[in-house]
């Protein structure tokens, strides 16, 4: 009976493979990614793509981690209520209407859309850098404030190693709706593989739109596998063992 | 004051997008919830199944609604549907089926072993056990996974604008394709004070479908 029903998984998944294929066939998409003039095109809006998505994570990280870190110190601990209900309602207002915010003040451009990109994806990685580090148990801090540790060696080598895994939780939320938003800095002018989805749709170009869709969704998906790769290599041995 | 004045001399306009944009939101919301939760309470009982059918969600997830409106538009086109609020609102299903499945999942195996043998010695059946016991102890979890649902689709139903689904995205496509600033920020400005409100309107539809002694315990342990 399972056997049988594999069987047929396996079979339907072929088919919609083979579908998949006929598709982008007849749209012209394969025709389009090997076009003389076409696909140094392509190359030129991924690497915009990636540019727009790297200097605004890498601002977001230094951002979010310092913000994080920082609440969590006894000084400024009383703020952490107010910044943490700011940061989730700056996370429920829509990732196109903080674009369109963010033009409306700065005009259009690629500075605009790293704005935008960064204040977006700062407040994940706060979020649960902050959190992160406030789950650690006290015990923990007790026993490595016993064995003589100072207040930077506590941060670095017991909190933060602890709290990896909720950071890189964070840091995988705010990379992929990251991906995601960039596809709309087309938007505000900022270019992007938002280019080539854009044109699709207006021009109902199917094979521009699917050339620009699929490449930021396998772009995304690379994303999240980029970050289980990380745990692998951040996250303590021993905190992962004891997780299994 | 331009935004406000605009909204103002607009307000049917105004009442109109936003009619739109409540009935993706709202009707995704009830056709994802009607399958979510099921799926959530089914893969209870099947730990392989349930670990495929959250990575799929996740995986679902993880594609960017903008790239997923351009890849159902050539297939949707084939029955005539490329277009409108068909697109948005099948997104907006997939969409929701992560946070909704998920907490589903998450709340019910949560439920302490203590209070299913509790009502398994009280002679409940397998149906009761699920009406009287376990949903009503998961439900403040469900619900917040509706409340993360319905933010998020939203900000995804804003961006279905571009697709011909209407809504408030429709006053910040045109008003940046006009370099029209009032229309983009009436626009932006809407849409995220509508996310904002639908999240606090979640969050107190939580509080009230939470039963009473779990309220108590809540405070007790406090």
């Amino acid at each position: 009976m399972n056997a049988a029903l594999k069987k047929i998984y396996g079979m339907l998944v072929a088919l919609l493979l083979v579908a998949v294929g006929i598709g982008l066939q007849k749209t012209g998409t394969v025709a389009l990614f090997s076009d003389p003039y076409d696909y140094p095109e392509l190359i030129r809006l991924l690497w915009q793509h990636l540019y727009l998505v790297g200097v605004s994570m890498a601002i977001a990280t230094v951002i979010g981690l310092a913000v994080g870190i920082i609440l969590t110190r006894p000084k400024f601990r009383a703020y952490t209520g107010v910044v943490m209900y700011v940061v989730s309602l700056g996370q429920t207002i829509p990732s196109l209407a903080v674009l369109a915010l963010v033009m409306t003040f700065l005009g259009i451009g690629a500075k605009s859309a790293i704005f935008a990109l960064t204040i977006y994806s700062t407040l994940p990685i706060a979020r649960n850098t902050l959190a992160g580090i406030n789950a650690v148990p006290s015990s923990i801090i007790d026993a490595a404030k016993g064995m003589g540790m100072t207040t930077m060696g506590i941060l670095w080598q017991v909190e933060i190693p602890m709290a990896m895994n909720v950071i890189l939780t964070g840091f995988r939320v705010a990379l992929v709706i990251n991906v995601g938003t960039t596809a709309l800095a087309y938007l505000i002018g900022a270019g992007g593989m938002g280019d080539w989805i854009f044109t699709g749709i207006n021009m109902m170009m199917t094979d521009k739109l699917i050339a620009g869709a699929l490449p930021v969704t396998l772009l995304a998906l690379l994303a999240d596998f980029l970050i289980e790769v990380l745990r692998v290599l951040l996250v303590s041995k021993g905190l992962r063992m004891t997780e299994e | 004051m331009g935004t406000i004045d605009f909204i103002i001399q607009n307000y049917a306009d105004v009442l109109f997008l936003t009619w739109e944009h409540i009935f993706m939101v709202g009707i995704s919301l009830i056709i994802a919830t009607a399958i979510g939760v099921p799926l959530g309470i089914v893969i209870t009982k099947n730990e392989k199944l349930a670990k495929k059918v959250i990575n799929g969600a996740n995986v679902m997830m993880t594609v960017p609604s903008i790239a997923l409106f351009g890849l159902m538009m050539p297939v949707l086109a084939l029955i005539g549907q490329g277009l409108g609020k068909t697109p948005a609102i099948i997104a907006l299903i997939l969409y929701s089926q992560l946070p909704i499945i998920r907490n589903t999942y998450v709340a019910i195996k949560n439920v302490s072993p203590s209070a299913r043998n509790a009502g398994r010695g009280m002679g409940m059946n397998r149906w009761q056990l699920l009406k009287e016991v376990e949903i009503p102890i998961a439900i403040p979890v469900i619900v917040a996974g509706l409340r993360t649902a319905a933010v998020m689709n939203i900000g995804i139903a804003a961006i279905a604008a571009y697709v011909g689904a209407g809504g408030l995205g429709v006053y910040i496509q045109n008003g940046i394709d006009r370099v029209y600033p009032e229309m983009i920020l009436a626009g932006a400005l809407l849409v995220s004070i509508f996310a904002i409100l639908v999240d606090a309107g979640m969050a107190l539809v939580e509080r009230v479908l939470t039963p009473t002694g779990i309220l108590i315990q809540k405070k007790v342990s406090e």
